[in-house]
This record gives structure tokens, C-alpha cells and sequence, in this order.
């Protein structure tokens, strides 16, 4: 575990926003839970131990706010059938290690699938214009990340390169766990950098059906602070609505450009999130017109022929989705930091930088700060 | 992941800019971002592409976080996703 100390630019400030936050869930005079859809407002609220300054009655819940966790098991598979064919697959680090039925990507590099790790979608492209073989982009990650994936679409990538989406949107997953049954979920926190693709618009929709508000907030300490007042606020007045607390990334209408290019390249479907649930719209798949960049098209991946088996046993125990969905956290876990280990993941939660597990494996979860403030 | 990571253009060829963070000059795609983009400039990076340009008045604020961030060292998450976005963008080719 990392040992940071709380680090403020305004201490003072901090604390004065603190004890705002205190004082308004006083008067809300119930315990509450919000929940964040972000690995970096998760990264951010271990790292700098905002949980101890958090009121104990507010639960703040980290939600599948992590595109590896929930890249769902036949996702995973379909990579790992891909490259045991020999086509060569391009995919972040995060992916190799997440659990398929049977095997994950680390598996079948080991049996000698050739795998690169990229950082951006554009080195995938590199990859394929400097060699004959068929070079298939793994692409994970929400919206933010796949605008990056249909830009080199559109850029004229080389004829052997093409696409397995395993892209996901965000929006359409939070109305699901909202919806959940048990949900004690009252409001939103929503990741600064994600809706300055989107614009604050994206979520009006959401709160006129759900009554819930959302407000949009940054990644400094201070900045998730604030936007925690404001939420806990907006349930107190039971006046639901969107509140951008980060104007300086974003804006009520967005990137135009990219969502352009966005849309134009996927469309919304429905599909699985890891241990989530069935999110209509959730997933990011290419549209007709790309059929000839979309992997799934152009090569035959027969996943049945992976599920005659069973998944391990312990895999059985994990309870990322109940993670994710806001209903347990890691430490309800038989696992967590016994067998499940960011050297050893059983889970999907442990693999990734963003994956709740793995921060709260290196960081703690709930560092009791008071005690050594 | 999507954190980002702020840089300053030092030169824009159509569609491409040569970006600085902090000393290391890469080239970012500028395909999807918001708003025409010249050399001072500051834009957010995310996988080799500019996502946003970075309004002047919230440059100082925005160097600020990053700064702290990038002084952990590489077993911290945050650290890591920063100095992976700046390697998502692509060496320059000039």
C-alpha cells in the first residue's frame, strides 16, 4: 500500500468544504449513497484518503466506472479465439490479463498468440502499415476513448487493419443501476474528462426520468469535494438536475466534432457488462458501412466451441458485478487481497488501474486519517 | 484512463501537432478536437488525441493537479495513467 499523505493545495479550504459536506448530510438526517462512474474519481478519492473526510452517513460508491471490468467474458474470448487463429491483436494493458471462460489474453500470448500492448489506438495502425499480417485493434474503453478509435477509422487505416469493439457508453448503465432493485443510489457524480466529449446535455434525459441529479466534477481533491456538496445539496432541496461543476473541461453541448465522428463510426446496442447486467444501449458497435474495418464481420469467431467449460471455481466467487453495481464493496469479498491480488486476479476488478479492487488493494480503502490528522 | 493529460503545442501541420509535456515532444492528433488549435496553446491529450483545448485562464490550475500527479512514483495509479497518456501519443516524426 502507498502511503499519501492528504495533499491540498488549501488545506484550509478542504477542510472548510468538509465540514460543509458534514453539516448538509446532518440535515439530511439518513444515511445516503451516491455513486461515481469513474476509475480516476475512484484513483483520487483513495489515493488522497478523501474517504475519511467523507460524513460517515454519505456512502460514496465507485459504479462500473472501469471499461476493463466490464468488458464482458465472450468479449474477452472473442480476443482470445482471434489470436489463437494467428491474427495479430493490438489491445491495452489493462486487457491481458482479464479472465475469459478459459483463458485471458496473457493466456494465449504465453501459448504464442501474437499480442501487442498500444497505448493509442493510432500505434494499432502503425502496427498493420508496417506488416502483412491481419492486425485487429482490441479496442476497450467509454466514449473518451472511442473517439480516438473512430478517428483512425476514418483516417484511411491500411486494408489488413481492423476493429473488435468492445467499446462501452456510459449514459445507458447508469439508468440501469439506478433502477436496480435495492438501488440506494440518490445521486450522481459523473467524470469531468469523460463528459467534455459529451457535454453535461448527455445526462438531462436521465435526470427527467430518473429524478436523480447528476453533477459533473474534475479530478482534483477539491473539485470532487465541492461537487460531493452540491450533489448531497441538490437530494436535500430534492431539486434533481445537472450541475456542471467543471467548466473549464466542459461544456453543455460537448465536443461536436468528436461526437460527430463518434456516431458516425458506432452505434448504441445492447449487450452484457461484466457482472452487471444487460445494458440496452450500452455497448459501442461499428456500424454497416465499416464492416469492412469490423473484425467481427471479417473473421469467423466460433465462441461456442470455448463454452463446453466451466469457469473455474473461485472465479465463481467473485463478486465484482456486486462491486460495480454499488451493493458490496471489496472488503465483502472472500477474496479480495487473499487469493485476488493485482499478481494473480480472479477478478476483473483486480486486473485494472481503474478496476475498485486493485485501488483499494494498493491504496486502502477507507484509511482512518482522522487518527493521524 | 480517462484522465488525460495536458501539453503545449509547439507547431501544428494540418491534422498533427507536436506537443510538449514537460520536455517530452510527441505528436498528437488533432482530428477531434473542439476548437482550431495554434502553436502556445495548451490542449488535453487523451491516446494521442487532443480532446479539448484548454481555455488560457485554466492552463496554471490545470498544470497544477498534473504536476502533483506526476511526482509519485510509477506503483502509483494515477501516476502511471498520467505517463501513459503521454505515452499514447506517438514520437514525432520531424
Amino acid at each position: 500500500m502507498i502511503d499519501t499523505p492528504l495533499q491540498f493545495r488549501d488545506p484550509a479550504l478542504a477542510h472548510a468544504m468538509a465540514a460543509t459536506l458534514k453539516r448538509l448530510v446532518e440535515q439530511l438526517d439518513r444515511p445516503a449513497a451516491v455513486m461515481h462512474v469513474c476509475g480516476s474519481h475512484e484513483q483520487a478519492i483513495a489515493k488522497f484518503g478523501l474517504r475519511s473526510l467523507f460524513p460517515k452517513a454519505l456512502d460514496v460508491i465507485m459504479g462500473p466506472g472501469c471499461p476493463v471490468c466490464v468488458t464482458d467474458v465472450p468479449e474477452v474470448d472473442e480476443g482470445v479465439l482471434l489470436a489463437r487463429q494467428g491474427v495479430r491483436l493490438a489491445t491495452f494493458g489493462d486487457m491481458l490479463r482479464v479472465p475469459g471462460t478459459v483463458a485471458s489474453l496473457a493466456d494465449a500470448q504465453a501459448d504464442g498468440a501474437k499480442i501487442d500492448i498500444i497505448y493509442s489506438p493510432r500505434q494499432a495502425v502503425e502496427i498493420a502499415r508496417n506488416t502483412t499480417d491481419e492486425v485487429v485493434l482490441f479496442a476497450s474503453g467509454f466514449e473518451t476513448t472511442a473517439v480516438a478509435t473512430a478517428a483512425v477509422i476514418l483516417d484511411d487505416p491500411p486494408p489488413n487493419f481492423s476493429v473488435l469493439s468492445a467499446h462501452k457508453y456510459i449514459p445507458p448503465v447508469m439508468e440501469i443501476v439506478a433502477e436496480m432493485p435495492g438501488s440506494r443510489i440518490e445521486g450522481f457524480l459523473a467524470a469531468g474528462h469523460a463528459a467534455v466529449i459529451t457535454g453535461s446535455a448527455v445526462f438531462e434525459p436521465f435526470v427527467e426520468r430518473n429524478r436523480v441529479p447528476v453533477v459533473i466534477a474534475g479530478f482534483e481533491p477539491m473539485d470532487i469535494l465541492a461537487g460531493l456538496v452540491e450533489l448531497v445539496d441538490l437530494i436535500l432541496a430534492k431539486t434533481p438536475r445537472v450541475v456542471n461543476m467543471f467548466p473549464r473541461c466542459v461544456t453543455r453541448e460537448g465536443n461536436l466534432a468528436a461526437q460527430e465522428q463518434l456516431w458516425r463510426v458506432f452505434r448504441p446496442i445492447g449487450g452484457r457488462w461484466r457482472g452487471i447486467a444487460h445494458v440496452p444501449n450500452g455497448n459501442l458497435r461499428l456500424r454497416d458501412e465499416f464492416a469492412h474495418v469490423d473484425a467481427r464481420k471479417r473473421f469467423t469467431i466460433d465462441l461456442p466451441s470455448l463454452w463446453d467449460f466451466a469457469p473455474p471455481a473461485l472465479a465463481r466467487q467473485c463478486i465484482c458485478g456486486d462491486i460495480m453495481a454499488g451493493i458490496r464493496n471489496p472488503r465483502d469479498c472472500r477474496l479480495f487481497n487473499r487469493e485476488c491480488v493485482p499478481e494473480n486476479p480472479i477478478g476483473a476488478c483486480m486486473v485494472s488501474n481503474e478496476g475498485t479492487c486493485k485501488i483499494w488493494h494498493l491504496y486502502g480503502g477507507v484509511p482512518d486519517l482522522e487518527a493521524s490528522a | 484512463m480517462c484522465l488525460g493529460v495536458p501539453g503545449r503545442v509547439i507547431e501544428v501541420r494540418e491534422f498533427t501537432a507536436t506537443v510538449d509535456f514537460w520536455g517530452v515532444r510527441k505528436d498528437v492528433r488533432l482530428d477531434i478536437v473542439d476548437e482550431p488549435v495554434a502553436p502556445g496553446d495548451y490542449i488535453l491529450n487523451h491516446v494521442g488525441f487532443a480532446i479539448r483545448r484548454i481555455p488560457p485562464e485554466s492552463v496554471q490550475e490545470t498544470l497544477a493537479l498534473y504536476e502533483m500527479l506526476l511526482g509519485g512514483d510509477d506503483a502509483d495509479l494515477m501516476t502511471s495513467d498520467v505517463r501513459g497518456e503521454i505515452s499514447g501519443a506517438m514520437k514525432g516524426t520531424s
